[in-house]
């Protein structure tokens, strides 16, 4: 059977929003971005204009996934950071349980500044997660799902 | 795994084809962007060598519309199928909700398609899931060629359990969208029970 599903509701959604928020402020970023270990984009922060942020979650996560591979080859558990530096622009990436925190930022800010600000928002956004994950497997056990009402119809009218 | 956000009322799931190589995944993958609303589908990012051959991933978000109030979105996942990418297919299957079985129908691939169907279940086992309790489709590509392996044998050998068998000729689009919406199906329908 695959995972139970992850339900993320509305206040959590703007509590990861407004540690984003400050977390890109603080750290001068461009955006700043959590993603789940599977590639979905979970909430996002910045300005994302021209930038295809479903496209970069899925190769963050990728990315985190193919060095994490490597790193258990020599004896790690996972490479917790990964840093990428371009001519203007850079992407950091740091791993927070099951999710990622990925930041893209230019030389309006720095390498060390980024790392110090993720630092401090990934507690944060860690007990934030906990409780989603929590919270969904809960609801599983004692509520009937809100999809359970899905019909086939709902499901065949997707396709027409 | 089905990531369900209220705030912007979206269903995620993640859907991977799997199969031996060059049996036609990044074509199916290909044929539904090509054949898909601009507005629908996200870019195709294709992680290939530079002979074409999957490398790590071909991607592919594709929205196909509204149940209950909330935007279903599907992630399509191809995996490299050459025997030796193995370390990359594993991390693909991480969080899958929905499973492709692209089979080759040549009799020269029968062997591969076993191989790689075994390699499946094995790959799926060490992530935890099992083959016989997901959402999946076996698709028999390449219909069109000469040297078929008749459907009744061919399912015969690669059917794991009662999986809807989809007859497919990928390149020209033949049973594709049958495919995702099989697998679609399964998928909404394992959300509804959980």
């Amino acid at each position: 059977m695959a995972d139970t599903p992850i339900v993320m509701r509305e206040q959590q959604y703007h509590q990861i929003k407004a540690v984003l928020a400050k977390l890109r402020l603080d750290s001068s970023a461009r955006v700043a971005f959590l993603v789940d270990k599977d590639g979905q984009q979970i909430a996002v922060h910045g300005d994302v204009s021209n930038l295809d942020t479903t496209s970069l979650a899925s190769l963050a996560a990728g990315n985190v996934a193919a060095t994490t591979g490597m790193a258990q080859l020599i004896g790690e558990k996972e490479f917790p950071t990964l840093s990428h530096e371009g001519e203007r622009e850079s992407i950091h990436i740091s791993v927070i349980g099951r999710m990622l925190l990925v930041v893209v930022f230019d030389d309006r800010s720095s390498l060390g500044l980024i790392k110090l600000r993720v630092k401090q928002a990934s507690t944060e956004l860690a007990n934030i997660f906990d409780e989603i994950v929590r919270e969904s497997s809960k609801k599983n056990a004692d509520e009937p799902s809100l999809f359970a009402e899905i019909t086939d119809e709902d499901i065949d009218s997707l396709f027409n | 795994m089905t990531f369900i956000n209220y705030a912007s009322r979206e269903i995620n799931c993640k859907i991977v084809y799997y199969g031996p190589g060059l049996c036609g995944k990044t074509t199916n993958l290909q044929y539904i962007f090509d054949s898909t609303a601009p507005q629908s589908k996200g870019k195709l990012i294709s992680l290939a060598t530079e002979t074409d051959r999957t490398l790590f991933f071909d991607f592919m978000p594709l929205e196909l519309g509204t149940v209950r109030g909330f935007k279903t979105r599907f992630h399509l996942y191809t995996v490299p199928g050459q025997v030796f990418y193995d370390a990359s297919r594993k991390l693909i299957l991480k969080g899958v909700d929905g499973v492709v079985f692209v089979a080759d129908s040549q009799e020269e691939r029968m062997d591969a398609n076993i191989e790689s169907l075994y390699n499946l279940e094995e790959n799926l086992q060490t992530q935890g899931y099992d083959l016989l309790n997901l959402p999946y489709v076996l698709q028999l590509n390449k219909r069109d060629l000469p040297n078929v392996v008749p459907v009744p044998d061919l399912t015969a050998e690669l059917h794991r359990k009662s999986e809807p068998v989809i007859e497919a000729v990928a390149a020209t689009g033949v049973g594709v969208f049958d495919t995702l919406k099989a697998v679609a199906k399964q998928v909404l329908t394992e959300l509804r029970k959980s």
